[in-house]
């Protein structure tokens, strides 16, 4: 459950100060390390793990005895384990991601150019998520506070779920038909001559089912937050209800919101897999895709890093946010 | 099969849910009969029509027609065929990644309550950690290492979803392990064994069927996601994703062809979904609670027609209400016709149990009735305010102030106190923010807060309730308003702490001469405070008396005589409530 409320969060009966602050920011950066370490160690044993010799179904069924070789020897199988992972890391440290096979390029060169069209995807998205979830929510919630507007209140439930529940490539795929079929209005792919008009689709791709999931629990968040005594409290003070409503009810929505973001930004690097491939988006999505497909290994191992470090950046980030939103979140311990 | 139970108000005295006893609901039903529905003809379309799904014909690239009703693909394989049969591979390998993911993610988060405090605590962080990486981009890393086809795509996906089942179930288990009845069972010697089949399963069962729902709904889209971008499922075997990925190319010339599988996709994951929702509203009585139908309530109390009875004789009292009358959105009445006076400097005590309706005459009175209810009164007035017609916020906030009876939930816990407590004065008064605090911080100081400060700085939640009580006396104080209402405000409390709080009420009766409604269900308290008191029970007043009349027991309602001796009685000491 994402839902906290201030009774059953523990009672740390201490003032803020700056000792909460550097220890919230520790335990943090603690996390995310962890994330990393494991996200290395994963990487690296991706090519152990191949069943059979990896050397072999990289170079290809057509390969001659000298290219596997080749191959084996840029992969590092012809060392001990412990030697390979050392030279991994001592690699990773200094911005080294290894070779591409498939491309004949540096992973790292790959990764750069390919980061900023996800980068933009995804929190292009996310912009336009936070955009019309929140207000959407809000409007639906306050409208049907206390089993107001059944109609409005069911048609909401339902259009949301349907539409949430519909996987980010199909309707990437309805949204090709529609328009670019169809409609005619909208280039069905990624064209390099115009990269903003045809990240239109993929962001909506992206975006719609988002806005769903958040909208519906900003609108279940602002219903239990209209009945809670603090804002009883704010209207007893008679304050107005556009002040009522931002100082008192929007920041108890946040620390949900924020919540569920931060799980659903993540959540859009791994969509982005599959929205790439329908638009030939060119970023890491799309790129990791291939990589798999044509067994680039140090490819793989270096996308997958990146999108994992991506996604462990950004759960600290909206982390942090939290922190600043709502001081319980700094107190607790699992925060 | 469960049966059909209606949720009637039974609330379970013990924490054991019933496993076996679903509440079905619409959205449940709908989703089961979608999924089975779909199960049973895309399994008899698997046995049935195999050739046509999979055999060559001459009839290629035929448009739909009542021999192929989603016509036919460059081999001249009919397409709706081939969208069943490929729905019924999806439906199974997601049913197969299903079982293995809860399976191993279930026993893996059980046994790690029973592990060791160490070995807890560091798979804890792992768990921690892995679900934190996006599901498909696990699933990639493990198609990447497996390989594509059929079972190295169920492995994956039931692999990536283990994190996550496993994440919920550690946490179930340790959220009831620390439960009272656990703790209960553990130092009577229940043998483990017992506590994990009889305590630990049962309890986990419902949220572990949403889980199944949605592992379900993830394992079947990151599978045919994985197909669809090409490292799931490998021709000449096909699935949903396999088989929209076939038909993207062709989308300009032959856009029919992705009709079918994104059509069974959508069904499938719609059944999914509703199975999901439906579990979790049967299992959270709060979203499938059914709020009473009512018509937006007007917050102004409406004007009574008073022409029954005698307008009464013009009164100088500030507080001055006639015939109140509370309705519920049906017509019901809550509040039968209350009339009561309260002059300047002086407490009134209202006593009742719960649902007499004394805090509703209050919420009248402060305008803060709850929706769905009506005030209705021959007269309402405070200090000259007629709640009857219209007001401004403004005349309202000076005319009443309230202190409720939970100081733990009346402050915004994200808000720090300084900027909530100053917010009637800069609102309502215009003071500048440092006036504000300035003003407050005397008033703070008043009610005998000790480093007012350091409370302006904190957050509600870092403050005792004493200490927040005191706060939400201050910021009533701070509107400097004519009614005082005072609705339980020491129930919530600690008997020293709620003594503190009646001697400031009784201040600052005695230094101002503000009225006060002093609600209570304790006549003890309400006899040391209050200069007099009302009895109310059913929406009634049925006795008034003076302090002295109720002190020394000169009573002459029965019902008031049976709370007065339901008072336990020590000691008398003076002040010390209850």
């Amino acid at each position: 459950m994402t839902t906290t409320t201030a009774t059953d969060r523990p009672r740390a009966r201490r003032v803020r100060g700056g000792s909460s602050w550097t220890s919230f920011a520790l335990r943090r950066l603690g996390g995310l390390a962890g994330v990393v370490v494991v996200a290395v160690v994963v990487t690296f044993v991706i090519v152990p793990l191949i069943p059979g010799d990896p050397a072999v179904s990289a170079a290809g069924p057509d390969a001659t005895v000298d290219q596997i070789a080749r191959v084996r020897a840029q992969l590092g199988l012809d060392q001990p384990m412990f030697d390979r992972f050392l030279d991994y890391v001592g690699g990773l440290l200094q911005g080294d991601l290894g070779h591409s096979f498939s491309l004949n390029a540096p992973v790292s060169d790959v990764v750069l150019r390919r980061l900023p069209f996800t980068a933009a995807l995804a929190f292009g998205a996310l912009l336009v998520v936070l955009a019309v979830a929140v207000p959407l929510g809000m409007a639906v919630g306050a409208l049907t506070r206390g089993g107001r507007r059944r109609r409005l209140d069911s048609a909401f439930g339902y259009t949301t779920a349907f539409v949430a529940a519909i996987p980010p490539y199909v309707l990437a795929t309805l949204l090709v038909l529609l328009f670019a079929v169809t409609l005619q209005v909208l280039p069905p792919a990624y064209t390099r001559s115009q990269p903003g008009v045809s990240m239109l689709l993929p962001a909506l791709a992206l975006s719609i089912p988002s806005i769903c999931l958040i909208a519906r629990v900003v609108r279940r968040e602002t219903a239990v937050v209209l009945e809670q005594d603090y804002l009883r409290t704010a209207r007893g003070w008679r304050l107005g209800t556009v002040r009522t409503a931002l100082r008192y009810a929007l920041p108890n929505l946040l620390t949900s919101t924020l919540t569920l973001s931060g799980i659903i930004l993540v959540g859009m690097l791994g969509g982005a897999i599959s929205v790439e491939t329908v638009f030939s988006w060119p970023g890491l999505g799309l790129g990791v895709v291939n990589a798999v497909a044509t067994k680039d290994y140090p490819l793989v191992q270096g996308i997958v890093l990146v999108l994992a470090v991506l996604s462990a950046l950004m759960t600290m980030l909206v982390d942090i946010l939290l922190g600043i939103v709502d001081p319980r979140v700094r107190g607790g311990h699992h925060g | 099969m469960a049966e059909l139970t209606q949720q009637a108000g039974t609330a379970p005295a013990t924490p054991v849910s019933r496993p076996g006893r679903l509440r079905w609901n619409a959205a449940l039903i709908a989703g089961t009969v979608l999924l089975v529905v779909t199960g049973v003809v895309v399994t008899i379309a698997a046995l049935t029509m195999l050739e046509s799904a999979e055999g060559l014909s001459p009839d290629i690239a035929q448009p739909a027609s009542a021999a192929h009703w989603l016509g036919t693909d460059d081999f001249g394989r009919d397409l709706f065929a081939r969208a069943l049969v490929g729905a019924q591979a999806s439906l199974l390998m997601a049913l197969a990644a299903t079982a293995i993911s809860m399976t191993a993610g279930v026993l893996i988060g059980t046994a790690i309550w029973t592990a060791p405090r160490r070995v807890r605590e560091f798979a804890l962080r792992i768990v921690e950690i892995t679900v934190s990486y996006p599901e498909l981009l696990v699933a990639v890393v493990l198609a990447a290492i497996l390989g594509a086809g059929r079972w190295q795509l169920v492995v994956a996906v039931a692999l990536a979803n283990i994190p996550a089942t496993a994440r919920l179930a550690a946490n179930l288990s340790g959220s009831i392990h620390q439960r009272d009845f656990v703790t209960t069972a553990r130092l009577t010697g229940v043998p483990r064994r017992a506590l994990i089949s009889r305590h630990l399963l049962p309890n986990m069962a419902e949220p572990l069927l949403i889980q199944v729902a949605a592992a379900f709904s993830t394992g079947l889209v990151a599978m045919s996601a994985l197909s669809f971008v090409g490292l799931g499922v490998q021709t000449p075997d096909y699935d949903l994703g396999r088989l929209l990925a076939d038909a993207l190319p062709a989308i300009y010339s032959r856009p029919i062809e992705v009709v079918g599988p994104t059509l069974l996709i959508l069904v499938l994951s719609i059944g999914a979904m509703l199975i999901g929702d439906g579990l979790a509203a049967a299992a959270d009585p709060r979203v499938n609670r059914t709020a009473p139908r009512t018509p937006p309530a007007t917050t102004e109390p409406r004007q009574r027609d008073s022409a029954d009875a005698p307008e009464p004789a013009e009164s100088s009292a500030p507080v001055q209400v006639r015939d109140l009358v509370v309705r519920r959105a049906d017509g019901t009445p809550l509040v039968h016709g209350v009339s009561f006076d309260i002059g300047r400097g002086e407490i009134l005590g209202v006593v009742g149990e719960s649902g007499s309706g004394k805090s509703l005459t209050a919420l009248s009175l402060s305008r803060l009735l709850p929706e769905g209810l009506t005030a209705e009164a021959s007269r309402l007035r405070v200090a000259g305010v007629d709640l009857l017609g219209r007001t401004t916020r403004r005349e309202l906030a000076d005319a009443v102030a309230m202190i409720y009876q939970d100081p733990g939930t009346t402050f915004n816990p994200a808000l720090r106190m300084g900027s909530q407590l100053t917010e009637v004065l800069r609102v309502h008064r215009g003071k500048s923010a440092r006036e504000a605090r300035e003003i407050i911080t005397g008033l703070l100081e008043d009610v005998h807060i000790v480093d007012p400060p350091r409370l302006l700085r904190s957050h509600p939640y870092e403050l005792s309730g004493g200490m927040r009580q005191r706060a939400m006396i201050a910021a009533a104080l701070a509107a400097e308003p004519s009614l005082l209402i005072a609705d339980e405000p020491t129930t919530a409390l600690d008997v020293t702490v709620a003594a503190g709080i009646l001697r400031e009420l009784e201040r600052i009766r005695d230094e101002t001469d503000t009225a006060t409604l002093f609600i209570s269900h304790d006549l003890g308290v309400v006899e040391e405070l209050c200069d007099r008191v009302l009895v109310m029970k059913d929406g009634v007043i049925v006795e008034e008396l003076s302090a002295e009349q109720l002190r020394s027991g000169e009573v002459t309602d029965p019902y008031t005589r049976m709370l007065l001796e339901s008072v336990p009685r020590l000691s008398t000491t003076p002040g010390a409530g209850a």
